[in-house]
């Protein structure tokens, strides 16, 4: 007690700064504590990562994996939003990988066979995609069919109809630029640029953090004008800094390479639509609702058939767009394009956090699990894993994230 | 202690996150008595019946339970089973696809060495189901049962654990007046057989026509302990000891009315139930007017939810085979709840829990869900806008919530009903239909309903009153009509309404 006079520093003074700290830290860890499953996969995604840049000497962490990872990621990514909703709304997609292969067959005979406009042709498979989505949708809301029946049965059709559309031909090689440039190209930058890193890759990542934080920013004045409960402010700048972190340097890496992969620009609008939708729209709130407690929402007046068919049929134009993605990357349109990737798709958004119970999802947090499941994809591919042992690997994170998320929400 | 006491607890503390849920409670149970604990809503009798059973396990409270004169410390339903401690609750815990006899020995099959011995089975539940006075078929499956056999059944299957202290959580809240007065003379009974009943309940007059001793508590504190024999039992008293207070007027009076025009009504209507044929409804007429509160009384099952949902978008589809309802001098025809909301109907659910409320959710999400259309800014909702209105409906009608961003789900009751009825008060409705507005809530939260009733009369909406409890529909109504097996039995003006007539059309068909 004497020493802390004599440093000119009173207990009170003390006790008032451990306070403070302690304070933080105790908040910190009731954060952590009651949202676990929120934090739990970002935890995940960082052990992973530095997992595999550890074992794998260093190669996971370059620019040019960085920009692999996204390209790999996109078209899971894609399905991951629209298998959000429907998980929300506590349905499931099975078929939603075969619709995707069977699209990405389709586009690529319609150009590459039939000598189609590559636009056109997109077209013709998003609208083939919509008519699927009304037959399963409505096979849900008009005959009560469950989902997983319907869409177990559109597994078998599409696999099938997969098979039979490339059996004459065998796989389908892509030549058109432009529909390769969708997952293999890169956005321009500025003309003249010699430095090594793409200006305008950086332009917009710093873009990103000042909208980011201005929201975030935001947000939380105005759930202080409401007494609305907020983090204290200490762990609300640690917040900012660390994701503004995040996203500066997975832009540096894009950068020092070729800049923003076109995927990654095409699952951005998607997203933001997607979570614009979700948080801010009347067709938000009703998904919500359904998933939350569908006899009240009908009683509430919301047409609960007319949004179970608006996700079926979401989901199975995004599952269009994945296939055009997946088609785009490999060049290529096969046979076996489509296996397991509902699995990937519902996996990553079970582990962003999509309520096993449904009512509960943020596209935004599916698009964190596709990058769990795919930081181990690509991981285990630098290492050169056997894919058998990535399988089990996946299934055990998987089950793990869920069982997780389910004990947490008992609480 | 002495043997006169089955059951003693002492200074039973329990605490959540941020409340007392118990405060030092002290709770003695007689043996072979009828203990009737009553308390509002959040008083802590449901908690306290969790601790006695060891949903609340050993540790996770302070204090003492001394039962049968030993210290216990239950760690599991399981272990308060086997000594012979029974909950029976509200939402009953049967399976609906199983036989009877199956329901009451689940769990505690008969066994002849490694098999289930069914004949014995069989013969065992007879002699429960004789004891409980259910004289059907034990080959049934339970689901062919009304509630108040059902009720019946999870008695027998407690009495065939061999159980010395039966807890009923409130036993009579969806049973109508006959299987009510059944069930209380089946506790009376089990008396007088040496078991020892604790009863949670809301309705006072059972309470004051069956305990022996009743025990209020309120704010998770022992409040007294009556003796039926020697203390003033009557419910004015045990309503002052609930709430602290003495409510001389129960229900809050107009002072004046307007009532106008005929703003809603239903001719000739008359559905079926699509899945067996069974008609449901009979030729039901009745209507509102502006500014009127008119009541619809009838007993459990006598189709009053069923009338109200098949005017408001008939969400069930049921079968309309006749009918028409018209609305401020229009004919309409309501396809979907959505489209009657439109027009300025409303339905506040009697089941708030399972088709009101989406728990998971806010005060403010559940507030504005039903026209989120008005806050509808271009394409996207105004969030301060929402939060805005969820405010005012907050203070206008005194919903209890830090803020409205608190789930639902976290709310009391009485609160949450508020929250159902302020959702609907957004819709701005002109004919308003509450279905059993204050089942399960405390007698606090009732006044605050009835309050807010009269306010929106005097606005001039229309409210139908769908309401099992018979003083309820008499303190509140202008008017009111009776219901009994899916017609209707009789209208009655107010004044001349009495207790004994709306009975005798309620049972009579």
């Amino acid at each position: 007690m004497g020493t802390a006079e004599s440093l000119g520093m009173s207990v009170e003074q003390r006790q008032a700064k451990e306070g403070k700290t302690k304070k933080a830290f105790r908040e910190l860890v009731t954060l952590i504590k009651t949202n676990a499953s929120s934090y739990m996969m970002y935890f995940a995604l960082i052990v992973i990562m530095l997992v595999f840049q550890l074992w794998s000497g260093g190669k996971f962490f370059t620019a040019q994996n960085i920009t692999n990872l996204f390209n790999q990621a996109a078209y899971v990514a894609v399905l991951a939003i629209g298998m959000t909703i429907i998980l929300i709304l506590r349905h499931i997609d099975l078929s939603c990988g075969y619709v995707a292969g069977l699209s990405g067959a389709v586009v690529a005979i319609l150009m590459e066979k039939m000598g189609v406009n590559v636009w056109l042709s997109m077209l013709i498979v998003l609208l083939m995609a919509l008519a699927i989505g009304f037959y399963q949708g409505f096979l849900v809301t008009k005959f009560g069919i469950p989902a997983f029946i319907t869409t177990l049965a559109g597994m078998f059709i599409f696999r099938g109809l997969l098979t039979r559309s490339l059996a004459k031909t065998g796989t389908i090689i892509v030549t058109n630029e432009a529909f390769k440039g969708m997952c293999q190209g890169f956005i321009p930058d500025i003309p003249g640029n010699t430095s090594r890193i793409h200006i305008v890759t950086m332009i917009l990542a710093l873009i990103a953090v000042a909208a980011f934080v201005w929201f975030q920013i935001r947000s939380r004045r105005n759930k202080q004008k409401y007494d609305f409960p907020v983090a204290s402010a200490s762990i609300f700048v640690a917040g900012l800094v660390a994701v503004s972190a995040v996203i500066l340097v997975a832009a540096y890496m894009l950068a020092i390479n070729k800049g923003i992969p076109i995927s990654v620009c095409i699952v951005g609008v998607i997203l933001a639509g997607y979570a614009f939708m979700l948080s801010k729209t009347k067709l938000g709130r009703h998904i919500y609702g359904i998933g939350g407690n569908d006899q009240a929402a009908e009683l509430s007046g919301i047409d609960v058939k007319k949004v179970t068919m608006f996700a079926f049929c979401s989901m199975s134009v995004l599952a269009a767009v994945a296939g055009f993605m997946y088609t785009s990357r490999l060049s290529s349109a096969t046979p076996t394009a489509g296996l397991a990737f509902e699995m990937d798709a519902i996996a990553s958004s079970y582990i962003g956090g999509t309520a096993v119970s449904g009512g509960v999802g943020k596209v935004t947090n599916a698009i964190i699990g596709t990058f769990v499941i795919m930081s181990l994809t690509n991981g285990m591919n630098l290492l050169m894993i056997d894919i058998s042992y990535q399988y089990i690997v996946k299934g055990i994170i998987f089950i793990i994230a869920v069982a997780f998320d389910v004990k947490s929400r008992r609480k | 202690m002495s043997d006169e006491y089955i059951l003693e607890m002492r200074n039973i503390c329990k605490e959540f996150p941020g409340v007392k849920a118990l405060d030092n409670v002290n709770f003695k149970v007689r043996r072979g008595e009828i203990h009737c604990l009553v308390g509002e809503n959040g008083a802590g009798k449901s908690t306290l019946m969790k601790v006695l059973s060891g949903v609340w396990k050993y540790g996770t409270y302070t204090g003492d339970i001394v039962y049968n004169g030993e210290v216990q410390q239950f760690k599991s339903i399981a272990d308060s089973e086997a000594k012979g401690i029974a909950i029976i609750y509200q939402e009953l815990a049967l399976f609906p696809e199983l036989s009877v006899y199956e329901n009451i020995f689940m769990g505690h099959e008969i066994m002849k060495g490694k098999q289930i011995d069914w004949n014995e089975t069989i013969i065992a539940s007879q002699r429960y189901l004789k004891k409980v006075r259910l004289d059907v078929n034990p080959a049934w499956a339970v689901k062919r049962l009304n509630t108040g056999k059902q009720q019946l059944v999870e008695i027998a299957k407690a009495l065939s654990k061999n159980c010395k202290l039966l807890i009923f959580d409130e036993p009579t809240s969806s049973l109508n007046e006959d299987d009510s007065e059944n069930l209380l003379n089946i506790m009376r009974e089990l008396r007088d057989q040496g078991i020892t009943c604790i009863m949670i309940s809301h309705k006072l007059r059972e309470v004051t026509a069956i305990a022996d001793t009743i025990t209020v508590l309120r704010d998770g504190s022992t409040i007294c302990s009556l003796d039926a024999k020697t203390d003033d039992i009557s419910e004015a008293n045990i309503i002052k000891n609930m709430v602290g207070r003495t409510i001389d007027d129960i229900y809050p009076k107009r002072l004046e009315k307007n009532i106008g025009n005929v703003m809603f009504e239903v001719r000739n209507l008359s559905a079926e139930d699509r899945a067996t044929g069974r008609q449901i409804l009979k030729d039901v007429s009745f209507n509102v007017r502006a500014g009127e509160i008119v009541g619809l009384q009838g007993l459990m099952g006598a189709g009053r939810t069923e009338c109200a949902l098949a005017v408001f978008g008939n969400p069930y589809k049921y079968k309309i085979t006749s009918g028409d309802v018209w609305m401020d001098g229009e004919r309409v025809s309501f396809k979907t709840p959505k489209q009657a909301i439109k027009k300025g109907l409303a339905y506040v659910s009697e089941d708030r829990k399972g088709n009101g409320l989406v728990l998971i959710q806010d005060v403010k999400y559940n507030t504005t869900i039903s026209n989120l259309e008005e806050l509808i800014k271009r394409v996207s909702i105004d969030e301060n806008k929402e939060i805005g209105v969820a405010n005012e409906y907050k203070k206008e009608i005194k919903i209890k919530t830090p803020t409205v961003a608190q789930k639902v789900g976290n709310l009391s009751g009485g609160n949450q009903q508020k929250v159902q009825i302020a959702k609907w008060l957004f819709s701005h409705p002109k004919v308003l239909i509450l279905d059993e507005p204050t089942r399960g809530i405390d007698v606090g939260a009732k006044y605050e309903i009835y309050s807010i009733m009269n306010d929106l009369v005097k606005q001039g909406m229309s409210i139908i009153m769908i309401s099992s409890e018979l003083p309820e529909v008499l303190g509140m109504s202008d008017r009111l009509y009776v219901m009994s097996e899916g017609k209707i039995t009789g209208q009655l003006d107010i004044e001349d309404a009495t207790e004994e007539k709306v009975m005798k059309m309620a049972i009579n068909a």
